[in-house]
C-alpha cells in the first residue's frame, strides 16, 4: 500500500518534504519512521490523515502521515 | 527586598511634575511585579469607569523583579492602562532591551498621568528626568523617530516610542520599543498618544541587587540547560521562529483563513516558516538576555527589516487569503511603522475583505485599492491607510468589530471583547477556545496557550476535540501566565520550565520563600484583580464568549471539519474552579482567600 509521508521543519534535510512509499499491509507509522531513519525521539507531533496519531496504528492504503519534530511558537 | 530597585517614577504631565516615589513593597509580595504589581496600582488609582482617552486614564510601564537581572529572558515590561479597544484592563507585553535598561536606570515602573499640552518625550538617564519637546517627532515613523531620537539623546539610549497610529488614536495602536519589538495589543499606544507623548528614552548605569548571587547563577545554570536541551526552545524557535507553527496548524485544519470562513489555507506551505527560513531570513535576533533568540530579521527586495512573527503571517497570510510571503513582509514593516499591532491590523483588514465581498464595502470606498480576498498588494496599501486614518483607513483604525458596526455587521468581527483572534480557530481546540472567551484583555492566545497541550503536546498531549478536564488546564495556564508576565521573563521559557524553576529563580534573586503553589496562587490573585476591574468597569458574563460564527457555523472543511466551539459545556465548571458565581463574579470567599 502507497503511504504519503509529509515532513516538516529539520525532518525535511536530506528528506524532503514529501516522500510517498509502498508498505506492507497494516503497516504502521513505527515502521515509516524507522524507513526513514527518523528517531523516535524525534517525532513530536504525528497526525494520521489530519488527526492526531500514534505510532503503532495501523495504517491504510494512501494514508496522508505528518510528521513534526519538537516545535512551537506562538 | 533586592531584584527590584524599590523605585517609581511617577509623572504627571499635567504640570510636569517628576516623583520618585518608594515602590509598596507589601504589594510587590503580593503582586510580584510587571503584569501583576502593575495592575494593582492602577487598579488602587484609576477608576474603572473612566473613558480610556480620558486624562484621569493613566499608563503604567512595568517591570518584573527579574527584569534586567541574568535570568533567561530577563528583559520584559508591560504596559498596563485602561483598553480603548476592549475597555478591559490592558496589559500587553514587550522584549527587546528598553524594560532592563529601566531598571538600570533605577526604576520598577513608570507611571504617566494626565495629559500633556503639546507632544513630548520623556528622557530619563538614572536620576535624571526631563520632559522634552518632541515637535519634530510627531507624526513621523516608528524608524524615523527612534533614528532622531537617537541624534537627540545618543546611540546607547533604548527608545520606547508610538507611530503615527497612536498619535491618531487608532484603538489597535501598539507601543514599540527597540525599533521593532512590540507592546502589541488592546490599543496601549493610542493611549499614550492621547497623553501626547511620543517616546520615552532610557539610559541607565547600575544593576539591581542580588540577593544570592551564587544560587541565582546556580538556578540560572539549570534553566538554561533545560531551556538548550528542550526541542522547542533549543532548536525549534532558534531554527525557524514562531512560523514554524504554520504548518502545524494548517495540517491540524485550525488554521483560520479569509476571516475564518475556513480553516485549512492550501497555500499554507508558501507562507511557511521552512519557507521564510529558506528564501528571506537574514539573521536571528534575541532580546535582552535571551538565550532561545526567536526573533527574525528578514530581506525581500531592497527591505531589510525585523519579524514577521508566525500570527503576522497568519493574519496577513491565509486570514487575508494571501500567499506572497514577500508582501507580507512588507507589510509587518509598515505595520511596525506605523505602530500598530499586527494581529489586529491583519485581521481589521480580514474583516474588511468580508464586508467587500459581502458588498457592504464597495468599490467606491476603495480609492483603487481592492480589498478581495488573496490581493497581496491591499495588505500593505491598506496597513498604511489605516496607520494614517486615510479614507476607509479611518474605519479600519477603529478595530474590527468597530468597522463591522459601521456596516450593520458588527458579526464580521473574530473578536472577544472586541479585541482580534489570533491565529488559531477555537472550534477544533475547545481549550483554546474557552482560554479566548475568558481572557481578562478580550481575545488573546498568550493569556492561557493551549496550543502547548491541544497540539504541541506539552507537557503532554490532550485531545483537542474534547472540553473533558480543559477548565483546569485554563485556569493553570492562566495563573501561571501570569506570574511568568509579573516576574519579568518571557512566556516561552515556559515551554522548558515549570513553576517550580521560577520560583527558585525568583527567590534567589529577590530572597522570596516561593514554592510552585504560591507562584500559581500570586498568577490566581492578579487573575482575579483584572476580573475585578473588568467587572468594575462594566463587564458581564455575556462578555465571556466568542463570535457566533465560531459557536454555531461549523468548519466546513479539512482536519477539523463540522467543530464548533463547546464553550458553553466548559464556562460553569471552569466558574467553579475559579471562585466564581455563576454570574462570573469573584466571590467574597475567594476574595478574602487571596487578600485581595
Amino acid at each position: 500500500m502507497d503511504i504519503q509521508i509529509k515532513l516538516f521543519a529539520t525532518l525535511r534535510e536530506g528528506r524532503g518534504k514529501i516522500v510517498t512509499k509502498e508498505f506492507p499491509p497494516a503497516a504502521t507509522p513505527r515502521q515509516v519512521i524507522e524507513t526513514l531513519q527518523i528517531s523516535e525521539e524525534d517525532v513530536a507531533i504525528l497526525l494520521v490523515n489530519g488527526q492526531d496519531g500514534s505510532l503503532d496504528q495501523e495504517l491504510h492504503d494512501q494514508d496522508v502521515l505528518s510528521i513534526f519534530p519538537p516545535v512551537g511558537g506562538g | 527586598m533586592k531584584g527590584y530597585r524599590g523605585k517609581i517614577l511617577r509623572i504627571n504631565l499635567d504640570d510636569r511634575s517628576v516623583v520618585k516615589e518608594d515602590l509598596n513593597m507589601e504589594w510587590a509580595k503580593s503582586y510580584i511585579g510587571g503584569r501583576g504589581l502593575g495592575t494593582k496600582y492602577f487598579y488602587e488609582e484609576v477608576d474603572p469607569k473612566v473613558d480610556a482617552f480620558s486624562k484621569e486614564n493613566k499608563i503604567i510601564m512595568a517591570t518584573g523583579p527579574l527584569s534586567g537581572t541574568p535570568t533567561p529572558t530577563g528583559g520584559r515590561y508591560m504596559v498596563i492602562t485602561k483598553s480603548p479597544l476592549t475597555d478591559t484592563i490592558a496589559s500587553s507585553n514587550s522584549g527587546g532591551r528598553w524594560g532592563a535598561e529601566l531598571k538600570f536606570c533605577g526604576y520598577d515602573m513608570v507611571i504617566l498621568e494626565g495629559k500633556a499640552d503639546k507632544p513630548v518625550y520623556i528622557d530619563i538617564r538614572d536620576d535624571e528626568v526631563e520632559i522634552k519637546d518632541a515637535a519634530h517627532l510627531w507624526g513621523q515613523t516608528t524608524s524615523k523617530t527612534m533614528e532622531l531620537l537617537a541624534k537627540d539623546v545618543g546611540e546607547k539610549a533604548k527608545i520606547l516610542n508610538i507611530g503615527p497610529a497612536g498619535e491618531k488614536l487608532s484603538r489597535i495602536a501598539a507601543v514599540m520599543n527597540d525599533m521593532d519589538r512590540a507592546a502589541g495589543r488592546s490599543g496601549v499606544g493610542a493611549v499614550m498618544g492621547s497623553k501626547n507623548v511620543k517616546a520615552i528614552t532610557v539610559k541607565g548605569s547600575s544593576k539591581p541587587e542580588i540577593h544570592d548571587m551564587a544560587q541565582l547563577k546556580q538556578v540560572v545554570a539549570a534553566a538554561n540547560k533545560s531551556i538548550k536541551e528542550n526541542g522547542v526552545t533549543g532548536e525549534g524557535l532558534p531554527t525557524y521562529g514562531t512560523a514554524v507553527l504554520v504548518n502545524i496548524i494548517n495540517e491540524n485544519g485550525v488554521f483560520p483563513t479569509n476571516n475564518f470562513q475556513t480553516s485549512t489555507f492550501d497555500k499554507a506551505e508558501e507562507i511557511s516558516g521552512e519557507n521564510l527560513a529558506e528564501n528571506y531570513l537574514v539573521k536571528r535576533t534575541g532580546c535582552y538576555g535571551c538565550p532561545i533568540a526567536c526573533g527574525r530579521h528578514c530581506k525581500v527586495d531592497d527591505l531589510e527589516a525585523g519579524g514577521p512573527e508566525y500570527e503576522t503571517i497568519w493574519g496577513y497570510g491565509a486570514d487575508c487569503g494571501v500567499s506572497n510571503l514577500g508582501n507580507i513582509i512588507k507589510a509587518n514593516y509598515w505595520c511596525n511603522e506605523m505602530g500598530l499591532d499586527t494581529i489586529s491590523a491583519s485581521t481589521t483588514i480580514a474583516a474588511a475583505m468580508e464586508l467587500y465581498q459581502r458588498g457592504l464595502i464597495t468599490d467606491q470606498d476603495l480609492d483603487g485599492v481592492p480589498l478581495q480576498f488573496g490581493n497581496d498588494d491591499a495588505i500593505i496599501e491598506w496597513t498604511k491607510r489605516m496607520g494614517l486614518r486615510e479614507g476607509l483607513g479611518d474605519k479600519l483604525a477603529e478595530g474590527s468589530f468597530r468597522l463591522g458596526e459601521a456596516y450593520g455587521a458588527s458579526d464580521v468581527s473574530m473578536s472577544v471583547k472586541k479585541q482580534e483572534l489570533p491565529a488559531y480557530d477555537p472550534r477544533g481546540i475547545q481549550g483554546q477556545g474557552l482560554a479566548y472567551a475568558t481572557s481578562n484583555r478580550g481575545g488573546c492566545h498568550v493569556r492561557a496557550y493551549l496550543i502547548s497541550p491541544e497540539i504541541l503536546g506539552l507537557p503532554e498531549k490532550l485531545d483537542k476535540f474534547s472540553t473533558e478536564g480543559k477548565p483546569l488546564w485554563v485556569k493553570i495556564f492562566q495563573d501561571l501566565t501570569a506570574s511568568i508576565d509579573s516576574l519579568g521573563l518571557c512566556l516561552f521559557t515556559s515551554f522548558a520550565m515549570g513553576a517550580g524553576d521560577y520560583a527558585n529563580m525568583y527567590n534567589a534573586a529577590v530572597g522570596t520563600d516561593h514554592t510552585d503553589e504560591t507562584i500559581l496562587e500570586a498568577g490566581d490573585r492578579i487573575w482575579n484583580l483584572e476580573r475585578m476591574f473588568n467587572m468594575k468597569s462594566g463587564l458581564k458574563k455575556e462578555d465571556d464568549t466568542l463570535p457566533k460564527r465560531l459557536l454555531k457555523e461549523a468548519i466546513p472543511d479539512g482536519p477539523a471539519k463540522d467543530k464548533t466551539s463547546l464553550l458553553d459545556q466548559m464556562l460553569p465548571e471552569y466558574y467553579e474552579l475559579r471562585g466564581w458565581d455563576t454570574d462570573g463574579v469573584p466571590t467574597e470567599d475567594k476574595l478574602n482567600s487571596l487578600k485581595i
